[in-house]
């Protein structure tokens, strides 16, 4: 579900988010969020983007179900699903894929090859 | 998909965009409940009686050829993708096993296990697209216009989303199956591109929409604790199989003062179980997260484990133990009955354009029973590809970059803008989301519908920021979808203002009676920019 009401705890976290449009030249920024018992990384990015910073580039698409299997990224180190991975008041650090190449911000190229657009742009 | 693959094999070539990736999008991919089809594997069933079924729940609105095509096309397309290795879910004599969703007079309703129906029926469509020649997959392109020349759609104009160019595609057909508008409101079981765009698409081409005044909300999506990894409305066939009662924020059991008896059975109807939630909600007796308790702690750890096995592993993972804690639920804004107007071959008003899917309004009329969505996403995709694929047998393209021009105006003019003073455009789509789930849900009002126009047209002039472009602009895509999104919910809007009675999913606080003189689809239509309601000949007043 998004956009949902939820009570203020008024409890925060961090999120560490690595921002950058090529590998070599990001930074990360850091977002103070409010806190909910069970929250997912998704779940933060998605307020920073309606509360902070709407351009936070990051893909995703079923919105927490995962089902669609297009939000992973690097929680912490380790590859996961942030709309699975859990944040917890100790806050946490998101990355973009290592090994894929990126695109912007949290968001790496991860089409697979035969759905991308010909680069010459024509096709019949 | 389906649209892809029946063209394909009518001997044309296709081209499939998807705003996200192909295929992981949309609403299937989170659907993890059933595909309705009388198959008669379960017990004896006939097509026919799926579709008396579906006609019951209509309320006298479904377009009757529109309704047949799915029942009757129904059991086809299911053996068909089990052919493709769908891993229907299948009893110990081989048959495939379904289930009896309410509404429904047989068990016909197909299922992959364990909630997993619609990731298996997109993986499916998935794997069989990607088998064929003919059809060319593009992700990560948001169409925003129909390109339509000499009356004829040609083309579209949409947006790279990863190089943040403009895109231009000629064709001799479009099949506009973008799915449902679930995502203009605030509460909502939807994927990030549900906004509707499919119908505003059709609306700028020059199409008409039906019925688009009903949208299906579903009583008891699940609010509370935190819940990831699950479809929010999963607590449906955990009701068919165990109950379950109701409880209000005081736990005290509240629907016998709606007219209604819950007692942990699971007879109380759709609507009146979303009209009790939020009127408890409404007088302060809500839930913490603003609905209603769904407690399951009558039930033994065993029952709860021989039903839903896995599942239950899954909800501990969410720290959820239904023995000792009941779960928030809450209506929400989950399927649309309504859309574009196409005829029995998928063809809509404007040639050359077809619909399919959930963007395609009346086969379910004032509401849809639970297995349809699948069931017309399947039948119909393949329906719209096979006419579109014959029709244009032959035939030249219309294209020309001249009738294009004014979309790729608009999108360029979108993409070279820039203004840090206003407003994130996804910061406007949750006060559209909130305008409507407000004054539009399922219980509405004159008064709350004006309201709602009054919202709409304030977001709508409202000053957007727009930051420089580039690749993966979220901004730009917020944007363009906030366009189509105003568009579709004023639809919804002036459809609900026509129909001065309640019926099916359209319930009107102030004509609470159904009304004899309004049994007909109201059609909606835009002239010279301007949206119109207008009843056909013989209904309305």
């Amino acid at each position: 579900m998004t956009g949902e009401d939820d009570p203020t705890t008024g409890v925060m976290t961090e999120i560490r988010v690595w921002r950058g449009r090529a590998a070599d030249e990001g930074r990360y920024d850091v977002y103070r969020v409010p806190y909910e018992e069970g929250m997912s990384v998704l779940d933060a990015l998605v307020w920073v983007r309606g509360h902070v910073d709407s351009s936070l580039a990051v893909r995703y698409g079923c919105v927490n179900a995962n089902a669609c299997k297009t939000c992973m990224a690097l929680v912490d180190g380790q590859v996961a699903y942030m709309c699975t991975a859990r944040l917890t008041p100790a806050g946490g650090k998101v990355e973009p894929l290592p090994k894929r190449p990126l695109i912007r911000d949290l968001v790496t190229d991860t089409v697979p090859d035969d759905e991308k657009l010909d680069p010459s742009g024509r096709r019949e | 998909m389906y649209a892809a693959i029946a063209a394909a094999r009518n001997d044309a070539s296709a081209l499939l965009l998807d705003k996200s990736l192909v295929g992981r999008g949309g609403a299937t991919i989170i659907a993890q409940m059933t595909v309705a089809a009388a198959i008669g594997h379960e017990e004896p069933d006939h097509w026919t009686d799926h579709l008396q079924d579906t006609l019951a729940a209509g309320r006298e609105l479904c377009d009757e050829g529109l309704a047949r095509l799915l029942c009757e096309n129904g059991p086809a397309r299911i053996f068909e993708m089990d052919g493709w290795g769908a891993h229907w879910a299948r009893g110990a004599d081989d048959r495939i096993r379904q289930v009896k969703a309410p509404g429904h007079g047989r068990a016909r309703c197909c299922y992959v296990d364990f909630l997993n129906t619609g990731p298996g029926v997109a993986g499916t469509l998935r794997r069989q697209v990607s088998t064929l020649d003919p059809v060319r997959r593009v992700s990560n392109i948001a169409v925003t216009d129909i390109v339509v020349h000499d009356g004829r759609a040609v083309g579209a104009v949409g947006l790279d989303v990863v190089s943040g160019n403009v895109v231009t595609f000629a064709a001799k057909a479009v099949v506009l199956a973008a799915g449902g508008l679930t995502k203009i409101y605030r509460r909502n079981s939807a994927s990030t591109n549900m906004g509707g765009e499919a119908y505003a698409l059709a609306l700028w081409a020059g199409a008409e929409l039906i019925d688009m005044e009903f949208v299906q909300f579903f009583p008891i999506a699940h609010l509370a604790p935190r819940l990831v990894g699950m479809d929010p409305i999963m607590w449906d066939p955990f009701r068919y199989k165990l109950g379950g009662r109701l409880l209000n924020g005081d736990f005290e059991e509240f629907m016998h003062r709606y007219g209604g008896q819950d007692s942990g059975t699971y007879t109380t109807v759709r609507d009146q179980a979303s009209y009790a939630i939020l009127k408890e909600v409404e007088a302060g007796r809500g839930s913490p997260h603003g609905g209603v308790y769904l407690d399951f702690r009558h039930v033994p750890d065993a029952t709860l484990r021989g039903a839903f096995g896995p599942v239950i592993d899954r909800l501990a993972h969410n720290g959820i133990d239904l023995t000792q804690t009941p779960v928030e639920v809450a209506p929400t804004a989950h399927y649309h009955m309504g859309g574009i107007r196409v005829n029995g071959r998928m063809e809509t008003c404007v040639p050359g354009l077809y619909g399919a899917g959930e963007a395609v309004g009346g086969a379910n009329g004032a509401n849809r029973l639970s297995g349809n969505a699948i069931t017309e996403a399947l039948v119909f995709g393949e329906c719209a590809g096979r006419e579109a694929a014959a029709a244009v047998a032959g035939t030249p393209h219309g294209w020309t970059a001249r009738a294009a021009e004014g979309a790729v105006e608009r999108l360029n003019g979108a993409l070279g803008a820039t203004d840090d003073s206003g407003i994130p455009a996804n910061v406007l789509q949750q006060r559209l989301q909130t305008v409507m789930w407000e004054n539009a849900g399922s219980f509405r009002t004159a008064d709350q519908l004006g309201r709602a126009l009054d919202g709409i047209r304030e977001i709508r002039e409202a000053p957007v920021a727009v930051r420089p472009t580039g690749s993966y602009n979220l901004d730009i895509q917020d944007r363009l979808e906030l366009r189509a999104m105003l568009t579709t919910a004023e639809s919804v809007v002036r459809a609900a203002l026509g129909r001065g009675e309640s019926r099916g999913a359209h319930q009107r606080l102030d004509f609470p009676e159904s009304d004899e003189r309004l049994v007909g689809n109201q059609v909606i239509e835009m002239r010279d920019g301007e949206l119109t309601a207008r009843w056909p000949a013989g209904a309305g007043r």
